[in-house]
């Protein structure tokens, strides 16, 4: 016997809410991302709990999907990341919108 | 109140902790570091729970790549000074409010809802089980999965292309 269910969807959600603090509060592209990192990684703690609690595998293979959208998120935000840098020069995300539009990028 | 009740209440707190600190570092590097020692908690609940495949995945892409990429984009890009203001206001006020409207909301949907919760028993999915039963059943899902991997390399690729080819143009206008 380990713990019921619902102390696990507690710990997901209060992960959950300190990534969405992370992504909301942060004034930085790269703290945001990870935020982003936090709340997958609470979603994918809440998966693993429900299946050992359903005695379903349902739920760890959902968390292999995480991983990969995970990983995808990451490739992509990171170029995306490193491209406004070396256009901008900064991480800051109000910072470069004004920089976009001023170049008429946007 | 057997020992692995102690162990969960133990790594959740290990994991809360090592996140609060990530969350609130001001030096990147040691919020990233902070955050691989929480993957390294999540890694530890996830075999705790009877998912020792998804465990080892946790640490080796969680906590070894994706980890390490953030690690490498931030010496890379090298911020003179921290940007901007540290937590301004402005976004605080909304982000404590919407945190703590959703950890209110969530709770109490765990609290009613009217069922009795039951603590679990232990198990383990064995990873040659999990693996038979993820190509079973999800093998669509997993060919999906590597097409959106081959997606974000391309995505990737152009956007890194984009940046090298562009300041090309403007050299050789400069140069006319």
């Amino acid at each position: 016997m380990i713990v019921p269910l619902s102390h696990v969807l507690l710990l997901s959600s209060v992960l959950f809410t300190l990534g969405m603090f992370c992504t909301l509060a942060r004034r930085n592209l790269i703290m945001m991302l990870l935020g982003i990192e936090i709340m997958l990684n609470a979603a994918a703690v809440a998966f693993v709990g429900a299946s050992l609690h359903w005695q379903q595998m349902e739920g760890q293979a959902m968390v292999i999907f995480i991983l990969a959208i995970a990983a995808t998120e990451v490739s992509v935000g990171l170029a995306a990341i490193i491209a406004i840098y070396k256009r901008s020069g900064s991480v800051d995300p109000d910072i470069d919108a004004a920089l976009m539009e001023k170049e008429g990028l946007r | 109140m057997s020992i692995l009740t102690i162990i969960f209440y133990a790594i959740a707190l290990l994991i809360i902790a090592s996140t609060v600190m990530a969350v609130t570092r001001r030096n990147m590097v040691h919020a990233v570091l902070y955050l691989v020692l929480s993957f390294f908690g999540t890694a530890m609940l996830f075999y705790l729970l009877g998912a020792p495949f998804l465990a080892a995945l946790e640490i080796i892409i969680y906590a070894g790549a994706i980890m390490v990429l953030f690690l490498f984009l931030i010496m890379m890009i090298r911020l003179k000074k921290a940007p901007g203001t540290f937590f301004p206001v402005g976004q605080m006020i909304p982000a404590i409010l919407i945190g703590a409207g959703f950890l209110v909301v969530s709770s109490v949907l765990l609290k009613t809802g009217g069922r009795e919760w039951t603590s679990m028993p232990a198990a383990q999915a064995s990873p040659g089980a999990f693996g038979v039963y993820l190509f079973q059943t999800h093998w669509l899902g997993v060919e999906i999965a590597s097409m959106l991997l081959l997606v974000a390399l391309v995505g990737a690729y152009v956007l890194g292309l984009r940046v090298r080819r562009r300041p090309a143009p403007g050299a050789e206008e400069d140069a006319a």
